[in-house]
């Protein structure tokens, strides 16, 4: 599904969004009857550097200060982080890590944040924007990876193949949609051809029930990781017990 | 004959947390004997760690109690995995419920590939629970000395932290040399070139550009010194803290975006002989910074 697409399904004519060369999206939509939305995203595969990290932060820190508790969607189709001498040099992990704040403060301070996931999205670009929000959607044709096979095959030394075999049997670590459902980090897969905005309305209605962090507890219920939350509550409640 | 310290560059995890903290005052927290490993390196034939390279507990720094976790370099280069990860998500969530500090041991390249959803999401929950923990007074404190460095969700948890504390070994930054060589080719970063990537991830460059707050010797005392220092008065996590952080950022990238090499960048930033910068002893280097400009900030 096209961005364009994507935003007539959700809000017919009922957006304006401004598409940075750079991927950088910014914008403003009205969800019927009358809700107003702040659209910001990483869109058209690209990478995300420290000019689109600051672009985006501060969208967010505007929003937070007119202090409206407008809902804020993050629409992601994008690479990974910018891989770049230049990018390392300004201190890239400050500038994605500030974006990941952001989102998190707007979400502390009352602003529903939902990220919508209809492409790729990868590594730091896809922490600092897909799970720095309260809640992520996808849609089917999402494609979430870490590193790309050929990627993880240079870096551990292990053949394309072999990584392939495992790949099949253990969704740890291969890329795609549904291993990153298993590890409980997706809130909800949306059918396109149903009414997204209808889903859109009913998640916005749920979204002070949903719990800051349960990705954990999600993740042992899908069952693609089964200790997380086993063992991030003995570590707390071994803490709890000190002297 | 000078008993040199050791240096905190190549100690291990648990001598770090040892010569860090109070003698003997540190108790570990789901500790090897109760076996919490990794289900999922069998499949790659991989052998576990009983800490599954992450150590979590509680122990004192001049009698007062402090959190801490310290990551093995050693251990698959201290990468971040489903268990590994966890284990400091508990850590944190520890901290925020009965507050204490919270001192980070970082050596890791990142997210652990073989289980690369569960690492990439644990650091997001990891990034979340510092944050939580900050918002609720507690100080987390990061510090950066290990072979491995302080790469890929690694350096986005540091730059979560309250504080950090950087050595002149400590390197911090999301894409390594190795792999931005592979992906972008030689011309674009040649990692061979050591003392490239020491200008472009090592620790006065860090220092220099304000990404860290104290820069220290390669030793257990001088770490142990600088937290000290660092664990009063943490900056909190919230609007007027973030915007700081906006501000600092975009002066960062106004003044020095076009440098296409540190030392050009800290000429920008009026760094005084930005080309005796590399080779520069420690007490020299951290009186030159002292004067600087947006080096020593409150905006984290």
């Amino acid at each position: 599904m096209s961005l364009d697409e994507l935003l007539r399904a959700l809000f017919g004519h009922s957006f304006t969004v401004d598409e940075r060369a750079d991927g950088v999206l910014l914008g403003e939509a009205r969800l019927a009857p009358a809700q107003a939305l702040t659209l910001i995203g990483v869109v058209n595969a690209m990478p995300l550097g420290v000019e689109g990290a600051l672009t985006l932060a501060h969208r967010i820190l505007a929003a937070v200060r007119s202090g409206q508790r407008q809902p804020i969607l993050v629409l992601i189709d994008s690479g990974s982080q910018r891989m770049s001498r230049r990018d390392e040099l300004l201190g890239l992990n400050e500038y994605l890590a500030h974006l990941a704040k952001c989102l998190m403060l707007a979400d502390r301070c009352g602003f529903p944040t939902i990220s919508l996931l209809y492409g790729g999205g990868a590594a730091g670009a896809f922490v600092a924007t897909a799970l720095a929000t309260r809640a992520l959607v996808a849609l089917p044709g999402a494609n979430p990876a870490v590193m790309d096979l050929p990627s993880i095959s240079r870096v551990t030394k292990l053949a394309l193949q072999v990584l392939q075999r495992i790949g099949a049997s253990t969704p740890v670590f291969a890329p795609g949609l549904t291993n990153m459902q298993l590890t409980g980090a997706i809130t909800e897969v949306w059918d396109p051809h149903a009414d997204l905005p209808g889903e859109l309305s009913a998640l916005l209605r749920r979204m002070s029930e949903l719990p800051e962090d349960a990705r954990d507890r999600a993740g042992e219920q899908y069952g693609g990781r089964k200790l997380s939350a086993r063992v991030a509550e003995a570590v707390r409640q071994q803490a709890g017990r000190r002297d | 004959m000078l008993e040199l310290a050791p240096s905190w560059y190549e100690q291990s995890a648990r001598e770090r947390i040892e010569a860090l903290l109070d003698s003997a005052s540190f108790r570990e927290l789901l500790g090897p004997e109760q076996r919490a490993i990794s289900p999922h390196l069998q499949a790659f034939d991989l052998p576990p760690a009983f800490d599954d390279g992450m150590i979590v507990g509680s122990g004192r720094l001049e009698g007062r109690a402090v959190l801490i976790a310290a990551q093995e370099g050693r251990f698959m280069g201290g990468a971040i995995g489903e268990v590994h990860g966890a284990k400091l998500v508990g850590l944190l969530r520890a901290a925020a419920a009965t507050p204490a500090s919270v001192l980070i041991l970082f050596d890791t390249g990142g997210v652990r590939l073989q289980e690369a959803n569960a690492g990439e999401v644990a650091v997001a929950e990891i990034m979340r629970a510092v944050l939580i923990a900050r918002a609720a007074g507690v100080a987390v404190i990061g510090l950066v000395g290990g072979r491995a460095g302080c790469f890929g969700g690694g350096a986005l948890i540091a730059a979560c932290c309250s504080r950090l504390i950087v050595s002149e070994q400590g390197r911090i930054g999301v894409t390594g040399p190795e792999v931005i060589e592979s992906n972008k080719g030689v011309e674009e970063f040649d990692s061979a070139d050591r003392a490239l990537v020491w200008r472009t991830f090592g620790g006065k460059h860090r220092r220099l550009i304000g990404s860290a707050d104290l820069f220290v010797e390669d030793d257990a005392a001088s770490f142990r010194k600088a937290s000290l220092r660092l664990i009063d008065q943490p900056p909190p996590f919230d609007l007027v803290a973030t915007e700081a952080e906006h501000a600092r950022l975009a002066r960062r990238l106004a003044r020095a975006g076009d440098a296409r090499d540190a030392q050009q960048m800290w000429t920008r930033l009026r760094v005084p002989d930005a080309s005796k910068v590399a080779d520069m002893p420690t007490e020299e280097f951290i009186a030159l910074v002292s004067g600087l400009p947006d080096v020593s900030h409150e905006s984290r």
